[in-house]
């Protein structure tokens, strides 16, 4: 099986937006979010504010996916999809 | 200085939806801060200039000769008007004028009118047409640019390695995004029409635009930064919604610009941010924005703090808010006919 892109060491760290980034967001409960810096705005579903919520705190990819696998009752592989995928959403609207 | 009477004059009280002038936000924001308590006198060129008339900011209003007409004339309808008003400070807000003005410092100062203003040669740094210069000295990227005084260049411009699309550029105000030769041919022709030669060609580059407001302490330090994104944008490009924001490299950049220009009074930098995340230098502006009003809002009152520290005060200024969003609207005001003739015939409008 081919090793995917969170897999690999090196690209661990350059999968979600840098930290600094990440804790600048100003997160709503209703889902909006903003970015001081760019000062753009965008819109995330319950799963992406929960997500942002808890990269805020400090969790790496690792942890990010047992998290998700308990509190969303999917499996590793869906959850590791989708956490890409909302990964490269997430790098472009902090670009 | 702090004794006298607080009467103070702005400039650029025009309110074209497409470009307002920046004056009636900085006497927004002056009302704002200072209510009652300060006497504010309205300045423009044209009888059409709406913030004339908007008695809820200007306690007085009076016409100028147009820049075009030398410092001479200026000199004159100033000395009427501070004979009538008594203004300790004078606030120019258009960038056409700063010459005039500039050159007149020394005499208006004689009459006890203040101005920060900076020298003539400060002023000419950042000039669209010796920008790159200022920009290399700076190190920051700056958009390859060129002064034409001729159309043909469009015609061939390939020649010299240019391609469409590009900027054209006035001297003073006005861009333009040109796709073909008759394009370029058309925007150049009406830009030089209205602002003068030379005309600046320049690279077109893709992104969104950042800018920043402060002021330049005269020695190298810039003080109370506002920054913002440009939500939506007039056909002239000017900022039609717009929301603050704290970028960091934005700040760096036009820390570095004050420090090099020693830069003296308020100044707006517009840079760009392209698509790859780099930064180009577009223009530096000689005074406050149209937008300083949304600073005001996010609780950095410039023209505020320009009066105070023209007063010898010691400013402390807050850290401006991000995320205050404006929204610009257009608004008519309604003035009967005496008003307006009081404005044509005698070119003042004094309410009692």
């Amino acid at each position: 099986m081919n090793e995917l892109s969170w897999q690999k060491e090196h690209n661990k760290t350059d999968l979600f937006p840098k930290m600094e980034a990440l804790q600048q967001l100003a997160l709503n409960d209703s889902g909006f979010v903003f970015d001081p810096v760019n000062g753009r705005s965008f819109t995330a579903n319950s799963i992406g504010l929960f997500l942002l919520k808890t990269l805020q705190k400090g969790a790496d990819l690792d942890a990010l996916l047992t998290i998700v696998v308990d509190e969303f009752d999917v499996d590793m592989r869906t959850a590791e999809r989708d956490i890409t995928e909302f990964a490269g959403q997430l790098r472009k609207l902090l670009a | 200085m702090s004794d006298s009477p607080m009467i103070v004059a702005v400039t650029g009280m025009n309110c074209q939806p497409e470009n307002p002038g920046p004056g009636l936000a900085v006497v927004r924001s002056l009302r704002q801060e200072f209510g009652a308590s300060i006497r504010i006198i309205g300045l423009s060129y044209d009888v059409l200039d709406a913030g004339l008339y908007l008695n809820e900011f200007c306690d007085a209003a009076y016409l100028l000769p147009y820049p075009s007409a030398g410092e001479q004339p200026l000199l004159q309808r100033l000395e009427q008007i501070q004979q009538q008003e008594g203004m300790t400070i004078l606030i120019p807000c258009l960038d056409a004028e700063l010459l005039n003005f500039i050159r007149l410092k020394d005499q208006l100062l004689a009459v006890g009118v203040h101005m920060v203003l900076p020298t003539r040669e400060q002023l000419l740094q950042r000039n669209k047409d010796r920008l790159d210069v200022l920009a290399a000295k700076a190190d920051i990227r700056y958009p390859e640019s060129k002064n034409i005084s001729h159309n043909d260049f469009f015609y061939h411009c390939h020649d010299e390695g240019w391609r469409y699309p590009m900027v054209v550029k006035g001297l003073f105000y006005d861009a333009k995004v040109v796709y073909t030769p008759d394009e370029g041919a058309a925007a150049f022709r009406s830009i030089a029409a209205e602002w003068g030669l030379p005309v600046l060609v320049q690279r077109y580059a893709k992104g969104h635009e950042v800018n920043l407001v402060a002021l330049g302490d005269g020695q190298g330090e810039m003080i109370g930064a506002v920054m913002m994104r440009k939500k939506a944008v007039t056909d002239k490009g000017k900022a039609w919604a717009a929301i603050t924001i704290h970028d960091p490299h934005l700040e760096e950049t036009a820390r570095k610009l004050i420090k090099e220009l020693r830069w003296s009074g308020p100044l707006e930098v517009e840079i760009l941010k392209e698509e790859s995340g780099q930064y180009l230098l577009i223009e530096i502006n000689p005074r406050f924005p149209a937008w300083v009003y949304l600073a005001t809002e996010a609780g950095v009152n410039l023209p505020a703090a320009l009066v105070r520290m023209m007063q010898g005060e010691e400013l402390t200024l807050a850290e401006p808010e991000t995320g205050k969003m404006m929204i610009r609207y257009a608004q008519e005001t309604v003035i009967d006919l005496k008003t307006f003739e009081s404005m044509m015939m005698s070119g003042m409008h004094v309410p009692l």
